[in-house]
């Protein structure tokens, strides 16, 4: 059997794709994120707690309505698309036009709220919510066993991904709020409704944590601290990708994924630090990020 | 702090007593402080079921009767042994709290046992898992009451071994607690003529298992052993349902595993799962009663055995206090509590060693099927007991310095 560096091949493709799917997560929130920091300017410390009620919000769904995956996976989103509309118009549009340390600091702040309120109602253990039976099971590949599950998430995120990107460079209303970010001033004199997009976007970005929060629900556990644990590395993969860059959060996504997977196979101990690792570097060499446009 | 959770529940209960004893003069007032972790990672474990299980405790001891006057405090430890620390010394020297419990998470309750020990008080360990408490760090002043690393090493990794699952891979939490762990599973493994095949130190924490458990798969071992604890043990039984460990004829043993955890992941993933616990709220008629009076207080969840274990040692200390009619002396209080057997209706009989281990019953169960089970509760059967002389560390190997040589 052919290996590199002591590790089988085919483990190592095993590894790779595992790697592609944990990218899926990362790609997903820190385009979340990038949206809204690219045309808010807020540091939406708040999209992990949203996530975490994305998962919860499919377990409510299915526990006291009955309703199942495919339901969640459309009215979850939505459930906390609304929800950040709201906060977005009480409270973070009056931070417009201060420093983005306020925008940080309110977020950070909302998002232990959120935590807080979740963890006194259920608990930390978590609850339980299983994987659809349609997508239960798996293949067995020459390689590795892939459970169908996984598969969908990378298709799913994927797809959301570019249907995103697509959005918001090549049709007209994507247009509209590239420009808005520019130069507000200017595009309200055109009679576009400025506040109303930012608002939308802050309701978009954080959907998308709704959602991934609803792919992650039946693989992860559900418990209140769960966006606390991976806002930190999407974090890191926004800085990587360079704030605000879409294109860019959606590829260092799926890449520091992949870097996190070997880690996983050749030095276990240090694959929840690579990452930083590899923003520190990154910073050092490219400060605005690997996307991003120096000022 | 302490007056976060004031608890006056009894002052009527106590109040009615007064009048049929002893004048109010004779009475011997007794503080007890439930210092565990109320908001964090073990709050289902500890936090306010085990402030209920000692309410619990004193109803049925009825301390009136006894001529105590009992009154309860409770505080976040937040599972920092610095808050730990400060909270127990300032309720030791300005709130005169005679007795500490709960104290869950390993590195705290080192840190409240020393405290315990400068100020002479009692402490009772029921959440923590290092046996260092009862070992190379014990005191004459604390007390361990429900479990420790040995135990769950002996109950889980004596049984599957001899129940066939003779090669073992490990998923070990990359901390002082999962390298303890795996390490006295791994003696305990040899010992039973199993062995190791391969273990893989996971980041603490962990969300995705499932490259570790690929790995643990493709091992080739017959048991893949959990040395970790709380979401992460949660994270790994999850994944490795979805990648079909178990239905590959690998099994899974979780070396730290509480019924709250095995309930958040459901009959449905779990199912199968081996583990060891010294209490189950389903075990007999006696647990039912008690756990039904939890659950009224707790929202309809039932208690861990930690909770049990709060319940069990609040009643024990009491009865000492009635004997020797004064906590001013801690260690004094703690030497009666080992002259005296224990019984209660959770635990059953036992004793408290000389090393402060409480001995008592381990069980081996496994996680129901979901067709078997009843109710969102009903998770565990029960494989077999073991009993305390075996499960737990022999005295002489503790390195404990009260122990003769």
């Amino acid at each position: 059997m052919m290996t590199i560096f002591g590790v089988p091949t085919q483990a190592l493709f095993g590894q790779l794709l595992l790697g592609l799917i944990n990218g899926s997560f990362y790609a997903i929130l820190s385009l979340g994120l990038a949206i809204i920091f690219g045309l808010l300017n807020i540091i939406n410390f708040a999209h992990g707690a949203l996530y975490m009620m994305g998962a919860f919000v499919a377990w409510m769904l299915l526990s006291y309505f009955g309703l199942g995956y495919w339901w969640a996976l459309g009215l979850a989103p939505l459930v906390v698309g609304v929800f950040g509309v709201v906060l977005e118009r009480v409270l973070i549009a009056r931070l417009y036009k201060l420093d983005h340390l306020y925008g940080l600091l309110l977020t950070f702040g909302l998002a232990l709220i959120i935590q807080g309120l979740f963890r006194n109602q259920y608990g930390v253990s978590g609850l339980p919510y299983a994987i659809p039976p349609e997508l239960s099971g798996g293949q067995r590949l020459p390689f590795m066993f892939l459970p169908n599950y996984r598969a969908w998430v990378v298709v799913a995120s994927l797809t959301v991904c570019i249907a995103t990107w697509l959005i918001i460079e090549k049709t007209k209303l994507g247009a509209y709020l590239r420009a808005a970010t520019e130069n507000p001033t200017l595009v309200q004199a055109f009679g576009v409704n400025v506040p109303l997009f930012l608002t939308l976007t802050y309701g978009f970005g954080v959907a998308l944590a709704g959602f991934a929060g609803v792919l992650a629900a039946p693989i992860y556990s559900v418990n209140p601290n769960m966006g606390a644990d991976i806002i930190i590395v999407v974090f890191a993969v926004v800085v990587i990708g360079g704030m605000g860059s879409i294109i860019g959060s959606v590829i260092t996504g799926f890449a520091l994924g992949l870097v996190e997977g070997l880690t996983k196979v050749f030095y276990p101990e240090a694959s929840s630090t690579v990452i930083f690792v590899i923003m520190v570097l990154v910073l050092l060499v490219k400060p605005a990020g690997l996307f991003g446009r120096t000022a | 702090m302490n007056g976060r959770f004031p608890l006056a529940a009894l002052a009527g209960a106590f109040m009615a007593g007064v009048a049929l004893t002893a004048p109010a003069s004779a009475q011997t007032a007794v503080k007890i402080g439930i210092l565990g972790d109320r908001s964090g990672a073990y709050s289902d474990i500890s936090g306010e079921g085990s402030v209920v299980a000692a309410r619990l405790a004193l109803e049925d001891f009825k301390p009136e009767q006894h001529g105590l006057k009992v009154e309860i405090v409770s505080a976040d430890h937040q599972n920092k042994p610095d808050v730990g620390a400060a909270i127990a010394r300032q309720w030791y020297d300005r709130d005169h709290v005679d007795m500490i419990t709960d104290g869950v998470t390993s590195s705290v309750a080192l840190a409240i046992s020393q405290v315990t020990k400068e100020k002479n008080k009692v402490f009772i360990d029921t959440g923590a898992g290092t046996a260092d408490l009862t070992g190379s760090q014990c005191s004459p002043n604390t007390i361990h009451w429900v479990y420790d690393t040995v135990a769950l090493a002996n109950g889980t990794g004596g049984a599957m071994v001899k129940r066939g699952g003779t090669t073992w891979f490990f998923l070990t939490a990359d901390y002082v607690f999962g390298q303890t762990l795996q390490r006295d599973t791994t003696n305990v493994i040899n010992k039973n003529g199993g062995k190791v095949v391969g273990s893989v130190k996971t980041p603490f924490p962990t969300a995705d298992f499932s490259s570790f458990l690929l790995q643990a798969q493709s091992s080739g071992a017959k048991v893949i052993g959990l040395a970790n604890a709380g979401a992460d043990t949660i994270n790994s039984i999850k994944q490795a349902g979805e990648f079909g460990i178990t239905e590959g004829g690998q099994a899974l043993a979780g070396l730290l595993v509480f019924s709250s955890d095995v309930h958040s992941l459901g009959t449905k993933v779990a199912q199968g799962l081996v583990l060891t616990e010294p209490f189950y709220w389903d075990l007999n008629d006696q647990t039912r009663a008690f756990s039904d009076r939890f659950s009224k207080q707790m929202k309809g969840s039932k208690p861990t055995s930690n909770h049990a274990g709060v319940y069990s040692d609040v009643l024990h200390y009491l009865k000492a206090v009635a004997e020797t009619k004064s906590t001013a002396d801690g260690a004094a209080t703690v030497a009666k509590m080992k002259a005296m057997p224990t019984d209660d209706p959770l635990f059953g009989k036992g004793v408290v060693r000389a090393d402060g281990r409480k001995i008592h019953d381990m069980y081996l169960f496994e996680v129901k099927k979901p067709a078997e089970s009843k109710g969102e509760w009903d998770l565990y059967n029960k494989l077999e007991t073991i009993p305390g002389d075996q499960v737990f560390r022999p005295l002489g190997d503790g390195n404990c310095s009260l122990v003769k040589g």
